[in-house]
């Protein structure tokens, strides 16, 4: 890597983030509150519900859907993607396939607010799945790993999330006790949901009749949507959610989405013991001459001045993909090699697995597709990750299965049955028949590493600022298409069962189409686990070989769920957090020995 | 990688046919002793094809007469004005088309245009030409209506075009248009043309919200908390575009205040 000089060193803080989103609010919220001197550096600009979120103006599909106005500048910071270890990597022109977002709040401005926990066996998913079907059950390309840590660990912090956020659902499994009205699938959960489950669309509640007419266990979704006025543990009011159909790639204007924005800033920004730099582009992590201790940061701004914030704690909170890049830029960690399946940096990169269903009804079925929440809509997890048993049918994983849609906005959402032409007066015709009398079931499935995908630099192509872009080698192992679908037909089963005239249906399968968004959940790069040769972070996400630098985030998941990660990204954080705190800062140093 | 690709990468910029165009012609009006382009009037608003555009055109800020003949013809194929349904010319089409590629999107904004590029990748990595989108379809317009000359398409009968648009088009058949395969062409048009008949009105297209009226999309009006519950129901509000920012009803506060 080319050395970079700074044009001024800054006075030195006790803690730096490099990004300002869901991972770096939450570090940054528990470091000031420990008295730490912290500085949060993002990429992108300031932004609040008000004004930058109101309505009308967030109400625009074109500018923030279409033009993907709320993204990472891929002009400045592309991607490349091949479909495997022998490619070559053509970049992301555009975004299609997955929205990474950036300014502050990150991509937590424009989710869906869907909060899932995954499935209890998942974080000891290459143990399970030895125990239960045999050490040669998973096919030769995977390469599953155990996450290091237990349901019994994780389950106060994603407790801890839910309530911060004021997440409405309704238990399924309250203490060991299963609960009528919810997910008989999840694991044991201490508390109920702080909120009630949201309200059912006229599609979602079709789709929860058919389903348990099936003999599935139907759910309303868990959801950061409010359904009331909630005021959190900071002191902080969210307001109940208006089913406005503009969530996903947009942000909220009624203070009604969990985001950093709504849940945590408010209070963090008003510490004397935190400041914000916006529009601070970090180039490199510093380390001193032993390579074993971060110094601090490299950051430019906009004007492309270079400056040295030298900090004693490190935390890598940027986007899922963008951390492994850090690193990679960085020199720290092995990077992972795919010819000799060593190194560490980039391995188990995963992704999502989906396939859609559309019913189309007769004209008096009104299902008014624009009246949804983000996170509304109802659930099947007959067939997730784990809870079934997948052993006779060759592959390792599941999906759920949810009826209801986001959203009706016109330019994304006008399905037409299959062979409808694509344009002309039959399209036409087509889509004015059948927009307002159409029903969408999503099958959200799991991706399993492999050893073939795996995140590295791109040699050819580089940033605005002269480095190395990130390089994603990726395709949908055959585990997963499998999985795939069988998912897709348990959903397929479920539509016919809704009572339309006809259906249409996607799979997303090889090769990897990066022109058609499947899901933003980019998961792995820099995984956690209990083994340095086979993981980046211990169960803290502190880093093996940099002791002061911490990498939350979903680039720590050693394989991608079924489920949406945000619930259980931001509940390792918060497990980093109360570590850090008890014991790192007391005496700073590996908080796991092996 | 070739110079080709490295010269053809900084966005937005003047492409070398516009600047030989522009050369050429500036070389003709000098032999006949004309003025060269106004200070400050870009060759963007020249145009390297129509060059004059007619007094009807005021509204137009980037096809010319022939490309807008050719667009207009077009559109109105993908989406007819017949049976249930606004057409794309009465949705006002074209206009989002003109200003779409007349401004940053046509410019190549959001568009990484870095080198080198390799036009043969599949197509599942995406768009991988080194041209913006006003590149783009200057070039497949211009080589279009040159191929077309002794019969233009705005002058053939509905099945001809429609013909075309398939087979020359949408199939691939006519082969390159100038750099640009006839396929990624037609696949940008449908694609820019849906987005013209359903994006908000500010954009210059779904003209008076024909499109959304048309199936029952209430716009910029998005407060469904008390009607979401009502399955079944038709939705009798809006539409409403962002530019009704004052007519918008608002959210029913008093229901939020008891929520409270």
């Amino acid at each position: 890597m080319t050395p970079i000089t700074a044009n001024e060193k800054l006075k030195p803080v006790d803690a730096v983030t490099i990004g300002v989103g869901w991972t770096g609010a939450l570090m940054a919220e528990g470091l000031t509150a420990a008295g730490l001197n912290v500085v949060g550096l993002e990429r992108g600009g300031a932004r609040f519900t008000v004004p930058d979120f109101q309505a009308p103006t967030i109400h625009d599909e074109l500018r923030y859907s279409t033009r993907k106005g709320m993204m990472q500048d891929n002009t400045r910071e592309p991607v490349t993607l091949r479909h495997a270890p022998d490619g070559v990597a053509q970049p992301v022109r555009r975004w299609s396939a997955f929205l990474p977002g950036t300014g502050l709040g990150g991509a937590g401005v424009h989710w869906n607010g869907q909060t899932w926990r995954f499935s209890p066996e998942e974080l000891r998913l290459r143990s399970f799945s030895e125990e239960r079907y045999g050490k040669n059950f998973l096919d030769a390309d995977l390469c599953v790993e155990d996450w290091g840590i237990s349901w019994a660990d994780m389950e106060p912090y994603y407790s801890q999330f839910e309530t911060l956020c004021g997440t409405a659902g309704k238990a399924g499994n309250l203490n060991g006790k299963i609960m009528p009205g919810g997910n008989p699938f999840e694991g044991p959960r201490s508390k109920e949901y702080p909120t009630p489950a949201m309200q059912q669309g006229y599609m979602d509640a079709l789709f929860g009749k058919a389903a348990a007419g099936l003999g599935y266990t139907p759910f309303i979704q868990p959801s950061s949507n409010m359904t009331q006025s909630y005021v959190n543990p900071h002191g902080i009011r969210l307001n109940p959610c208006m089913y406005c159909g503009f969530c996903e790639r947009f942000a909220c204007e009624h203070f009604a989405k969990a985001s950093a924005q709504t849940t945590i800033l408010p209070v963090l920004l008003k510490r004397p013991n935190y400041e914000l730099r916006v529009g601070a582009q970090v180039l490199r992590i510093n380390l001193d001459s032993t390579g074993k201790r971060a110094t601090g940061v490299m950051y430019a701004d906009a004007h492309g001045r270079i400056f040295e914030q030298p900090a004693s704690l490190v935390v890598l909170s940027s986007f899922s993909f963008n951390n492994p890049r850090m690193l990679l830029l960085s020199g720290i960690g092995q990077p992972y090699d795919p010819r000799t399946r060593k190194g560490v940096v980039g391995r188990n990169y995963a992704y999502q697995t989906m396939s859609t269903v559309e019913v189309y009804w007769d004209k008096d079925i009104v299902t008014n597709p624009f009246m949804a929440a983000g996170a509304s809509g109802t659930v099947i997890s007959d067939f997730a990750p784990t809870v079934f048993d997948t052993g006779p049918l060759g592959f390792i994983g599941g999906s759920y299965i949810l009826g209801g849609t986001t959203n009706g906005r016109p330019i994304e959402y006008h399905p037409v049955p299959e062979g409808t032409p694509k344009w002309g007066r039959a399209w036409k015709e087509a889509v004015v028949r059948h927009y307002n009398h159409t029903g969408h079931v999503n099958v959200n499935g799991s991706s399993m590493p492999s050893w073939n995908n795996f995140l590295d630099l791109d040699p050819t192509y580089t940033d605005a600022w002269g480095q190395p872009v990130l390089r994603m080698t990726f395709d949908f192992p055959e585990n997963d298409m499998r999985m795939s679908r069988y998912s897709h037909a348990k959903g397929k089963q479920i539509a016919e069962a809704m009572g339309g005239r006809a259906i249409s249906e996607v799979i997303y399968g090889r090769p990897f189409d990066v022109t058609k968004y499947q899901t933003t959940h980019n998961t792995g790069g820099a995984i956690m686990g209990s083994d340095p040769s086979r993981s980046v972070v211990n169960r803290y996400m502190q880093s093996w070989d940099v002791s002061n630098l911490f990498i939350p985030g979903a680039s720590c998941f050693p394989h991608n769920s079924a489920y949406n990660p945000t619930a259980t990204l931001a509940a390792l954080t918060l497990m980093s957090i109360d570590k850090i705190k008890s014991e790192y800062l007391k005496a700073p140093g590996p908080l796991v020995h092996v | 990688m070739t110079a080709r690709g490295d010269e053809e990468t900084t966005a937005p910029r003047v492409t070398r046919r516009a600047f030989t165009d522009a050369a050429s012609l500036a070389g003709l009006m000098a032999v006949l002793g004309l003025a060269g382009p106004a200070r400050g009037q870009s060759l963007r608003q020249l145009g390297p094809a129509g060059m004059q555009p007619a007094a009807t055109d005021v509204g137009r800020i980037f096809f010319s007469d022939a490309e807008a003949a050719f667009i207009e013809a077009a559109v109105s194929r993908l989406i007819p004005a017949e049976g249930d349904g606004p057409g794309a010319i009465e949705a006002g089409v074209p206009n989002f088309l003109d200003k779409q590629l007349g401004g940053e999107f046509g410019g190549g904004a959001r568009l990484f245009m870095g080198a080198p590029f390799d036009p043969a990748a599949i197509p599942q990595l995406g768009y991988q030409l080194p041209y913006t989108p006003a590149d783009m379809f200057r070039r497949a317009i211009g080589a279009i209506n040159r191929k077309l000359a002794e019969s233009p398409f705005d002058k053939m009968d509905p099945d001809a075009q429609d013909t075309f648009l398939r087979e020359q088009l949408e199939d691939g058949k006519i082969g390159e248009l100038d750099g640009v395969p006839a396929k990624v062409f037609f696949d940008q048009l449908r694609e820019l043309t849906v987005q013209g008949y359903f994006s908000d009105p500010v954009y210059g297209g779904n003209k008076d919200m024909v499109a959304w009226k048309a199936i029952g999309f209430p716009g910029a009006y998005a407060a469904f908390r008390d009607t979401v519950g009502r399955h079944g129901e038709a939705f009798a509000i809006g539409p409403y575009s962002l530019a009704d920012h004052d007519k918008i009803p608002e959210p029913d506060m008093a229901d939020m205040e008891k929520q409270r």
